[in-house]
Formats: C-alpha cells, sequence, structure tokens
C-alpha cells in the first residue's frame, strides 16, 4: 500500500535536514508502529507523507498503491485516503465538528466516485460512528477542537477518521495525552477501524498503547532513520531498555544533540 | 441558490430595476418580467431621458436638480442649506485611509438616466471575466447576471401577479415602501417630518453632500402596531443602481411594529462613478423595531486598487421611542475605499443597540468602518460585535464609540472586536473610544487577533478540503457570530462571498 524509498526531508524555511534516508513499507491489513525520541523524526515523517507544505522532499520517494505522491496537494492526498491524526490537532472557532465532516466526507466520496450524503443521511452516518470512539452526539454541534481538553482533541482525531474510512492513518501521538480509559477507548476504536484492507501506522514514544493495539511490525527511528524494525517485543524491550543501546546503529550525526 | 430570489416565507423578492421608464422584477420561480423601454406605471415622474447634465456643483445645479425631480420649494431649500454647510465643511481626513481627494467640480451631480438605447453593455460577453466568473461562482443565474451587468433583459416571463401579490400585501398591512422620489410627492408630509431628523443636513461633509444633491433611495413607512408582512429588499428598487452614488433611505417604524430591510447584493456592482456619499436614516418610536442587513460588494478595483469604488456612507439610527431597537448588520467586502459607521442614537429608555460588522479587506482595499453607541436614555443596552478580515496588502481598520450621557443610568455596552489576517503584508487596527459621563454604565470591550496559520489550512486540506475551502470555512467560522443575524437567504450567499473574496490569498 505504502512505500517510502530512501526519503530525505528537509525544512523548508532552513533546509535542515530531518529524515536521512528513511525505507518503510506497510502492506495493507497491517498495524505498524514507529517508535523513538524526541526529535528523531517520526512526526517529520508522517507530514511528510501527509504533504506539510513546511517540509521539503531532498531526494527519495513515496509511493502509494504503486504511485509517487510526491507531485500531490495535501487534500489530493486525502482524497486517495491518506489520513494523518494530528499530534496537536488544530482549533477552527465557529465551525463545528459536524460541518467539517460533512465537507470533508462529501469531498472525498465525490472525488472518489461515491455517492455524497444529504445533511439527514450524514446525520445518521456520523451519529452510527461516534459510538465507535464512545462519544456523545452533542460534540458535532461544538467548534472543531476549540476549548476541547487534550484528550478529547486526540479522540477527535480518531473519530475523524472513523467517519473518513480511510485505508492509510498515520496517527502521530495519538496517546500522548489521554487517561487511562479513554487510551482504551480509543485503542478499540482504532482496532475496529483497522481491518484487512486497511493500514494503520501509530507514531508513539511510549509503548503503553501497543498493549492495546498490537502491531505487526515495530520501527526505531533515530536520528531520520529507522535504524531497527522487529515485532511486539522489540516495543516491549525499548520500554525496558530505552534507546541507548541502539544510539550505536545510528550513524553518527556530526551536530546530533544526545538523545 | 440564486442571486436574488431564494425561498422563504415572506420573501418573494421583486425585484424594479433601471428607473425612468425601465423595470424588471422577479419571483422566486425565476419568473421575470421586462418592459423595458415600456413606460413605468408605478409612479415614477421622472421618466425623460436626460443625456447631458453639467459637471460640478454650485446652487444653479443644486436647483436644476431639484426642478428635473419636480420637487417642492422645501426640498430645495433643504438641499440649498445643505450646500451651504457643505462649503464650510472640511473634507475629513481622520480615518486610517489613503486617497487621492476627489474634485469635486468634476463630479456630475445628476446621473443622466439610460434606457435600452443607452451605452449598456451589448452581452456578456462585453462583461469583465473575472466578474462573469464571480456570478457562475455565486451560482446567480444568467438572466439575473444580465440585469446586473445592464445588459437589456428582453425574456418575458409571467410574474405581474406576484408583483401585484407583494403591493397588495403591503398595502393591506398599511406600510409604505417606494423611493425617496415618490415619498416627497406622495407622502410630504412624513419626509418633512423626519428627513435630516437623524442625520442633520450639515452633519458631515459627505452627509452634507448628499443632502445637497441626493439622487434617489428608498423610502419606508411601517406604521402603528404593524409587523411588516416580508423583508423589504433593495432588490424591490434596483432602481438604485443608476442613482446610486448619492442615495438616501429613509425608514421610519412607528410604535409596536417592527421592519427588517435588506439592502445590497452579494453579485459585485458598478458604478459609472467613482464616488458615492449614501445617507440613511432610522427612525424607531416606541417599542418598535428595525433590523437592517447591508451586503456592500461594490467593485474594489483592480489588483492596484485603480478604479475601485469610494463608499462615504452616514448611517444613523434614532432609537427615538422607549423600549424601540436598531439592529445593523453589514458584510462589507466591495469598494476600494470603505468610510462607515453606521450609529445608534439610544434616546428612549430601554432602548436597544446593535451592530454586527463582518469586513473584508484584500488586495489594495481600505477599510475604516465601525459604529457609534450614544447612550442617552435610561436603562439602554448597545451590542457591537465586529469582525475584520484582512489579507493580500489590505488595511482593515474598526473605529468605534460608545458614549454614554450624564442622564444614561445604568447603560451597558459590550464590544467584541475580533481581527483576521490572513498573509504578512495586510494591515488590522481597532480605534474603540468610550466616553462615559454616568457611572453607573458597564462598558465592556474585548479584542482578539489572530492569523490564518499554515497549519490551520493544513489541517483542512489533509482533510480533503483545497486551499480556498479550507480559507473559506476559516473565515466563515470566525464570522458566524454575524452572518448569522443575517436573513437566511443572505446567509447562505455572504458565506460564498467571504469564500470568493479571499480565494488565493494565502501562499
Amino acid at each position: 500500500m505504502l512505500e517510502i524509498k530512501d526519503l530525505h526531508v528537509a525544512v523548508e524555511e532552513d533546509g535542515t535536514e530531518i529524515l536521512k534516508g528513511v525505507n518503510l513499507k506497510i502492506n495493507k491489513g497491517e498495524i505498524h508502529a514507529i517508535m523513538g525520541p524526541n526529535g528523531s523524526g517520526k512526526s517529520t515523517l508522517s507530514k511528510a507523507v501527509a504533504g506539510h507544505p513546511a517540509y521539503e522532499i531532498t531526494s527519495g520517494d513515496v509511493l502509494f498503491e504503486g504511485e509517487s505522491i510526491l507531485e500531490l496537494d495535501p487534500e489530493e492526498r486525502a482524497h486517495l485516503g491518506i489520513f494523518l491524526a494530528f499530534q496537536y490537532p488544530v482549533e477552527v472557532p465557529g465551525v463545528t465538528n459536524k460541518t467539517l465532516l460533512r465537507q470533508a466526507y462529501n469531498t472525498i466520496a465525490k472525488e472518489q466516485g461515491r455517492d455524497e450524503l444529504d445533511p439527514l443521511e450524514f446525520e445518521d452516518y456520523v451519529e452510527e460512528r461516534l459510538q465507535i470512539v464512545e462519544m456523545k452526539k452533542e460534540f458535532l454541534d461544538r467548534s472543531v477542537n476549540a476549548g476541547f481538553s487534550g484528550g478529547e482533541k486526540k479522540r477527535n482525531e480518531i473519530f475523524q477518521m472513523a467517519v473518513l474510512n480511510p485505508k492509510l492513518s498515520f496517527l502521530d501521538e495519538t496517546d500522548s495525552g489521554l487517561d487511562i480509559d479513554a487510551l482504551k477507548i480509543v485503542a478499540k476504536g482504532i482496532n475496529q477501524l483497522a481491518d484487512e484492507d486497511k493500514a494503520v501506522c501509530l507514531v508513539t514514544h511510549y509503548q503503553r498503547i501497543l498493549d492495546y493495539i498490537v502491531p505487526d511490525h515495530v520501527h526505531v527511528m533515530l536520528d531520520g532513520k529507522i535504524v531497527k524494525s522487529g515485532d511486539k517485543a522489540l516495543a516491549v524491550k525499548l520500554e525496558d531498555e530505552g534507546y541507548d543501546w541502539l544510539t550505536d546503529l545510528a550513524s553518527v550525526s556530526v551536530n546530533g544533540e544526545p538523545n | 441558490m440564486n442571486g436574488f430570489f431564494v425561498p422563504g416565507v415572506n420573501s418573494v423578492k421583486i425585484q424594479t430595476f433601471n428607473s425612468y421608464g425601465n423595470y424588471t422584477f422577479m419571483s422566486e420561480t425565476q419568473a421575470m418580467e421586462s418592459m423595458i423601454g415600456g413606460e413605468y406605471k408605478y409612479g415614477f415622474t421622472t421618466d425623460i431621458e436626460y443625456e447631458d447634465f453639467p459637471k460640478g456643483i454650485n446652487e444653479e445645479i443644486i436647483r436644476e436638480i431639484s426642478r428635473r425631480k419636480n420637487e417642492p420649494e422645501w426640498v430645495t431649500e433643504f438641499r440649498l442649506e445643505a450646500f451651504e454647510k457643505w462649503q464650510e465643511l472640511e473634507e475629513p481626513d481622520w480615518a486610517n485611509i489613503e486617497y487621492p481627494k476627489p474634485d469635486f467640480q468634476d463630479i456630475q451631480y445628476y446621473s443622466s438616466p439610460k434606457n435600452k438605447s443607452g451605452k449598456k453593455a451589448e452581452s456578456l460577453d462585453d462583461i469583465d471575466p473575472q466578474i462573469k466568473e464571480t456570478y457562475d461562482k455565486l451560482g446567480i443565474p444568467l438572466e439575473e447576471q444580465k440585469m446586473l451587468s445592464g445588459v437589456a433583459v428582453d425574456a418575458v416571463f409571467d410574474s405581474e401577479s406576484i408583483f401585484t401579490t407583494f403591493k397588495e400585501k403591503l398595502a393591506e398591512a398599511g406600510v409604505i415602501f417606494c423611493s425617496i422620489s415618490e415619498a416627497i410627492q406622495d407622502h410630504p408630509e412624513l419626509v418633512k417630518k423626519y428627513m435630516g431628523s437623524v442625520v442633520p443636513k450639515g452633519d458631515n461633509f459627505y452627509a452634507a453632500l448628499n443632502s445637497a444633491v441626493f439622487s434617489d433611495g428608498s423610502f419606508c413607512y411601517v406604521p402603528k402596531d404593524t409587523v411588516c408582512p416580508m423583508e423589504l429588499s433593495t432588490y424591490f428598487r434596483i432602481n438604485n443602481m443608476q442613482s446610486g452614488q448619492f442615495e438616501r433611505t429613509l425608514i421610519i417604524c412607528e410604535e409596536n411594529s417592527h421592519v427588517s430591510y435588506l439592502e445590497g447584493c452579494t453579485a459585485p456592482m458598478f458604478s459609472k462613478t467613482q464616488m458615492h456619499a449614501a445617507v440613511v436614516e432610522l427612525v424607531a418610536l416606541d417599542n418598535a423595531e428595525i433590523k437592517y442587513s447591508t451586503i456592500q460588494n461594490w467593485y474594489s478595483g483592480d489588483d492596484e486598487g485603480n478604479g475601485g469604488i469610494y463608499n462615504f456612507v452616514t448611517k444613523r439610527g434614532h432609537c427615538r421611542g422607549d423600549n424601540s431597537k436598531i439592529s445593523w448588520t453589514q458584510v462589507e467586502t466591495g469598494s476600494a475605499i470603505t468610510w462607515k459607521y453606521p450609529s445608534v442614537i439610544l434616546a428612549g429608555d430601554n432602548s436597544i443597540g446593535e451592530f454586527f460588522s463582518v469586513a473584508v479587506t484584500n488586495k489594495r482595499q481600505q477599510a475604516d468602518t465601525g459604529t457609534k453607541m450614544i447612550h442617552v436614555g435610561k436603562n439602554t443596552k448597545s451590542t457591537i460585535i465586529s469582525k475584520g478580515i484582512s489579507a493580500g496588502k489590505s488595511n482593515n481598520s474598526y473605529r468605534g464609540l460608545v458614549k454614554i450621557s450624564p442622564r444614561a443610568e445604568n447603560a451597558q455596552n459590550y464590544s467584541v472586536c475580533d481581527s483576521m489576517l490572513i498573509g504578512q503584508t495586510c494591515g488590522a487596527h481597532t480605534f474603540p473610544y468610550i466616553e462615559s459621563a454616568n457611572p453607573t454604565a458597564k462598558v465592556e470591550h474585548e479584542a482578539t487577533t489572530s492569523r490564518i496559520g499554515e497549519d490551520q489550512i493544513f489541517y483542512l486540506q489533509q482533510r480533503g478540503m483545497d486551499e480556498d475551502d479550507a480559507i473559506s470555512m476559516v473565515v466563515n467560522g470566525f464570522a458566524k457570530e454575524v452572518l448569522k443575524e443575517l436573513p437566511m437567504e443572505f446567509a447562505v450567499e455572504a458565506d460564498k462571498l467571504l469564500g470568493i473574496k479571499l480565494e488565493g490569498s494565502v501562499g
């Protein structure tokens, strides 16, 4: 489904290189977890896949279902079925969750050649999807993320994922800021959404969420590269031993800060 | 949804278009009748074509305007006194706008009426393609586009009955709704009593000029104990389009009455002349309520701001009676220069004044707009919600005065002024003035400034929207508190309009 080939990414503004040759392959039906300390490039990788304009692809390629997506605008990538749950969801005051979701849903449906839903049909659909993340109906009429707690914002991201039903979802630190009960609900929702035709990539610091969502593959990022891949056991080892034992595997960065 | 006619209870919209002999009206069913070249049988007295009228302003010119409009002596006097005051006044320069000062002797003060044989566009192909695109985006049907562009419309539909229904309905309720020229002829006692009673002839430079040379405008009188049975709109009287340079509107709402009035158009409006100076006066007596909504989308000029309209407007409401209420809602998106402060004088005890405003500036536009709430009566309340959105190289200023006079016990004001910036080259300013002479007054003022950021746009793009839709969504959310005050049929178009005005303004 997704293939990332020797991807190098720099900050558009000052040219600082963040990703230094990432290779990753995600097949449908798989759940991946990308772990790594702060500043290792995990978030940059997910933003680069989604097409954030602040990052420049200096070399390498990203293929989605066999086609390069590097020339596509962020919305075109969304139309293909790529979803990013944001680490810091953005507030849009005055725009209700329902308004945003209906426009998003219908835009994507239209691009994918599916039927758009009228307001009543959408109402029914969206209420059914709310149950996936156990959220109340009132939530639909609140402004997008405005005045939400950190946990509510994260949950709202998974709710959006549930409504838009993407093929590939990058979940950028969705677990941070969630208390244990919310984490369980979110994890349950993600498990429910991750079927054999879809793929999910969890980007996280902690293996905590992996107690509830069992990944098929775990990757460790250090200094802009994936330095080790393995299964669930790798995540457990990281939790116990930290990242230090892996630093030798990372190529030596001249200006690299100690992680 | 189309430019004029949207289904809605009590909102049969009919348009009289192009005075002086030509009019067209339409219904929500798209029916339309055009009697181009036909005789105007509903009462204009000036159906003769004048092609040449000398430029400049002096006593003789003013007498000539009055003579051609067949006005009674007291109106001529009104004009002449205003002219005298105008000569003593200086063009104001305190606003945060810059423009070359007009040469007032180079303006033609009596607009030559045109009919089919005049210099109108022959077809839509003559219209600026950008404007055409805007019409299309707003979803305005072709026939209406032609009308807005001043292209002669020959289509004839049967809508006589709708027009009649509308006339009958208003007459039944006793509501007078006509042009101010008609009102001067047919209801001189009302015009004489109220014209200039809210905005005196010498009030300010532009108001004085308007009082001297006003061309036409709307007149509305709602008698006692009457709820006007439909929303009145300038669409009923689009003739103002041809004579809009010095438009004058007067609305009187008697005791226990209610009226809602819509002014303007979401489609871009053109004018041959660059300078516009309108006056609007509202009078609300005991327990009366007037709601006045405007969408201003005059031509704002090219990318450098050349050729855009200068809009200098004096709008003022007088809550003359106890428990009366006047509410201004404006969506200002057009004009190169906007100088406009719809105000309310809260004279009656317990009266309420409201001002809801969205002002969008893009490219080189400059807007200095806001309100004045003058609290005179006891327990008077005012609310100001202003949302300024600046993009491009534009400059957007809010200027507002809240004045509490000594006898205004327990007056209350609540003001919110929010500014949103798009890009790095625009400006947003707020100039709030508060003068309180009564210690019991309660005045609250809140202001925020925000910027549409890359992250906000990216977030919405990631959810599938393109950049323009994303901007439109953020801006509409920002302006929602004001947009929800608009009558339903306007709100949807206003929504679209904001998006169109800001297209491509990020990145």
